[in-house]
């Protein structure tokens, strides 16, 4: 009847017990506070069922910090488990538990954090930066959001249910085979990425479409703001990448299912082609992830140092290059695989090859600020940090790049402390610096500057401590996913300094947890009395007032130049008559929800092989589907005169 | 009745008031259809993936048969020239809705739907027909390639089997107005890319199979 769950799954160790305590209780009380102040029902209405890409952006970000929460708990973990474990201590986490939490968090960091960031910037920002009142595909948008949380929470059912996969983020074979890996954890961690990749796929091809086709008049391809080049760029790779990652992981569900012999090392099958298929995934991905990153920083450091982008063609070249040769280097993450030196050497190549236009970037950013009038903004500190951090990691991505020096520190330490680099210093650092400089237009205050220097300084020195060891650790032989080791090795005093240094960027996101509430508690006294441009920005999404209204703009803008903001303000654009006009918009659906539900409950059903409730909720989704498909497009539709009353109302611009 | 219409300003036409509203910065057939192309292009990546491991695997037997011990070339052309034809009849559905005669669109879609079930039904025989000889995916990394690429275009089929069905139902109760015009296009670009996809199965997996 139930499959393989039986009330076994229910039992866990002591300080997982803890977790799952922790999650519950917080479930609980966010339940009790929403019934308390009888919001359920402007839940249900403005958030729930929106198919706004402004609140979708945020319900995008609201997940991204709960897996945030989660993901860091279980990297603090690890540390705290390496700085215990040494010698005749074997700390306070059992070894296969200490699996689980290394598979855990770097699934959540690279697919609920990270792919949630930039869903979330895309979903806020490109409507606006592009002049337009909505994306290409609204409900497929809602439903993409769905499938991504849906993933989502299905992992976190995996800490309560179960266990989780102990076969690393990314399940290499043969080890997440059904003979070494019989348990559930793989399946859960298969159905969550296969899911939330499904998600992905969906929201990708709607930004696609939403860039190519809906950009306002004038908005030629090189007159785009450079963030929505980098998206335009970043869903290109989603686009052509996710499907590898799907079809790789059908290949792997239906050895895992149904005995087939892909990856298996019996039966003619080769791991090797796992390998191979989900670093062609893989590597497009880690761009997918920066890309839009540089876009926020092309989008800050000209706002922040009051002059145009250095290098505007350039820099959509370097994008582009990026994103072809980031389909040209994925052997690079195995290149102990054994590949004749003629591949690796080609491959090695390759990567070399992607640091030319990333540092084209990183030269435009610097020369834009030459001789313009830099402000010190918290964004404008976290892209002093990310500079620091992406060229460290950068070269030494470099140095690994070389076969012959990656052979000697592949699976070390070093290897993490070049990714994080990458994914910390880069992708975090970067969503920061833009939640910081979009905030106000999203919410019509700023957070508080002060909390958010305490922050970022805790950030970036924590940083600092708790990953320039690991440079040391990896030279001097520590791999990664170590759960113990000898006090002769010496390298205790030194996992000694990165548990500090990861304490201290944990105060750094306690103070970002608070300095979030805070201002939205203090937020009469931070209020934007700008009209809707705090910033002396030069973009479109600056031109309407903030919050935007939910039609985006009254009067869809033409646009002659780059900077078209700039260009009102210096008074150099066309002048386009103020003529409201009546604008549809789609209604609310639940659908998205409905489909990501049945989602949830299909992955939890095959991942116990309960196959009547997976048989089920797969009907559940088609015939939702159907229902979708057979209803008559809704639309509402906002008059002239009352737009003309919103915009004036808009326009007073009080503090609620 | 059979005023011509121009394809690409469908929700534009006054003859369909019942639609989508069209807001001036969009245009829903365009937008639509090549959104649908994009998710082709992903959907062509998923087969590149299975085709790519298909090659890799074509000639890890294990021990077990090979292409030539295995596959029925005459079976597999008449399945070819009944999904061939299946779309042939889809082509013409839409040609019909062009001139809005609906009883026309539906009978061809009856049509495309029987042939594109047939296709299913041989293709089935086939898979049958294999496991009942002790050859089924368990057997080699070789069949285990085979039957998951064929399996997920008749999935696929099968998948546009179910739509069909749906279509013909809603160009029934609603008759042919911009929005089924819309999803009629947007499927026949589905069926027909199915179609290619088959081409290369032909050739890859069953042609060179056998030499």
């Amino acid at each position: 009847m139930f499959g393989r769950l039986t009330t076994e799954a229910f039992f866990h160790e002591p300080s997982q017990n803890g977790a799952v305590a922790g999650m519950v209780i917080m479930g609980a009380l966010l339940l009790i506070l929403i019934t308390w102040t009888a919001r359920w029902k402007w839940l249900w209405k403005e958030w729930i069922t929106t198919v706004d890409p402004k609140r979708i952006g945020v319900m995008y970000i609201v997940v991204v910090l709960i897996m945030f929460a989660k993901g860091f708990a279980d990297a603090l973990m690890m540390r705290l488990q390496q700085f215990l474990s040494v010698g005749d201590s074997s700390g306070f986490i059992s070894a296969s538990h200490f699996q689980e939490i290394f598979s855990a968090h770097g699934t959540t960091m690279i697919f609920f954090v990270g792919m949630g960031v930039i869903f979330g910037l895309m979903n806020l920002i490109i409507p606006l930066q592009i002049g337009a009142r909505d994306v290409a595909f609204p409900f497929l948008n809602a439903l993409g959001f769905w499938l991504f949380a849906s993933g989502g929470l299905l992992t976190l059912i995996s800490l309560a249910i179960g266990k989780f996969s102990t076969a690393g983020w990314l399940a290499y074979p043969p080890l997440s085979g059904i003979e070494y890996s019989p348990g559930v954890g793989v399946d859960y961690w298969i159905w969550a990425v296969q899911i939330a990749g499904i998600g992905s796929t969906i929201a990708g091809i709607n930004f696609l479409v939403t860039i190519m086709k809906m950009r306002c008049p004038g908005m030629t391809y090189m007159k785009m703001p450079i963030f929505t080049w980098s998206c335009l760029c970043a869903v290109v790779l989603i686009i052509l990448a996710f499907p590898v990652l799907t079809a790789t992981l059908v290949l792997l569900t239906l050895d895992r299912y149904l005995d087939m012999h892909f990856f298996t090392s019996y039966g003619d099958g080769n791991p090797m082609m796992y390998v191979n298929l989900i670093w062609a995934w893989g590597h497009p991905e880690v761009y997918i992830l920066i890309l839009p990153i540089f876009g926020v920083f092309s989008e800050i450091v000209p706002t922040f140092s009051e002059k145009r982008l250095f290098g505007y063609a350039s820099m959509v070249w370097a994008l582009i290059m990026i994103t072809i040769l980031s389909y040209l280097v994925w052997l690079h993450h195995f290149f102990t695989m054994g590949a004749s030196p003629y591949v690796n050497s080609f491959f090695g190549i390759m990567t070399i090859l992607i640091a030319i236009p990333t540092g084209v970037k990183i030269f435009n950013w610097l020369f834009t600020k030459f001789r313009g009038r830099v402000h010190f903004t918290s964004p404008m500190l976290w892209f002093f940090a990310f500079v620091l951090n992406f060229t460290v990691a950068g070269m030494t991505g470099i140095l690994l790049s070389a076969p012959p020096v990656d052979y000697q520190v592949h699976n070390s330490l070093f290897l993490i402390a070049h990714f994080h680099g990458m994914v910390i210093g880069g992708v975090l650092f970067g969503f920061f610096a833009g939640f910081t400089y979009w905030f106000p237009k999203f919410t019509g205050f700023f957070l508080d500057e002060k909390l958010n220097l305490y922050a970022f300084w805790c950030w970036f020195l924590g940083f600092l401590v708790a990953f320039m060891p690991l440079y040391m650790l990896g030279f001097m032989g520590a791999t990664r996913r170590l759960d113990h080791y000898e006090a002769s090795t010496g390298w205790h005093p030194i996992f000694a300094v990165v548990a500090f240094g990861a304490c201290i960027i944990l105060c750094g996101a306690l103070i970002q947890f608070f300095g979030l509430f805070w201002s939205i508690k203090i937020r009469k006294r931070n209020w934007d009395h700008s009209g809707g441009d705090p910033w002396n920005a030069r973009t479109l999404e600056w031109s309407i007032p903030s919050p935007p209204p939910i039609y985006n703009f009254a009067i869809i803008p033409t646009v002659d130049q780059r900077d078209p903001l700039w260009a009102i303000k210096r008074g150099q654009a066309p002048k386009t008559e103020k003529i409201y006009e009546d604008i549809h918009l789609p209604v609310n659906t639940p659908i998205g929800l409905y489909i990501g539900m049945f989602a949830t409950i299909f992955g939890f059903a095959m991942t116990w092989h309960i196959f009547w409730l997976a048989i089920l909720s797969l009907s559940g989704i088609i015939t939702t589907a159907i229902i979708r498909l057979s209803l008559r497009d809704k639309h509402e539709t906002i008059s002239a005169d009352e737009v003309k009353k919103m915009e004036t109302l808009q326009n007073r611009n009080e503090p609620l | 009745m059979s005023r011509p219409l121009t394809l690409h300003h469908q929700d534009t036409l006054e003859a369909h008031p019942d639609t989508r509203v069209p807001d001036p910065h969009q245009d829903v057939f365009s937008t639509t259809t090549f959104g649908f192309w994009v998710y082709l292009m992903t959907d062509c990546l998923l087969f590149a993936t299975f085709f790519v491991t298909f090659a890799v695997f074509h000639d890890r037997t294990f021990g077990g048969p090979s292409p030539k011990d295995l596959f029925d070339l005459k079976t597999v052309f008449i399945e070819t020239m009944v999904l061939l034809f299946s779309s042939v009849a889809c082509g013409l559905a839409l040609l019909s809705s062009l001139k809005l005669e609906k009883t026309k669109v539906i009978i061809w879609m009856a049509v495309a739907f029987l042939l594109g079930a047939s296709f299913v039904a041989i293709e089935l025989k086939e898979f049958t027909h294999l496991v009942h000889e002790g050859n089924s995916w368990e057997r080699s990394a070789f069949l285990s390639s085979f039957f998951t690429l064929v399996g997920t275009h008749g999935l696929h089929v099968s998948v546009g089997l179910l739509w069909l069905m749906v279509m013909m139902f809603q160009v029934f109760w609603m008759g042919i107005t911009a929005l089924t015009f819309r999803r009629l296009s947007v499927f026949s670009m589905f069926w027909h890319f199915l179609d290619l996809i088959w081409i290369f199965i032909f050739t890859f997996v069953y042609l060179m199979g056998m030499v």
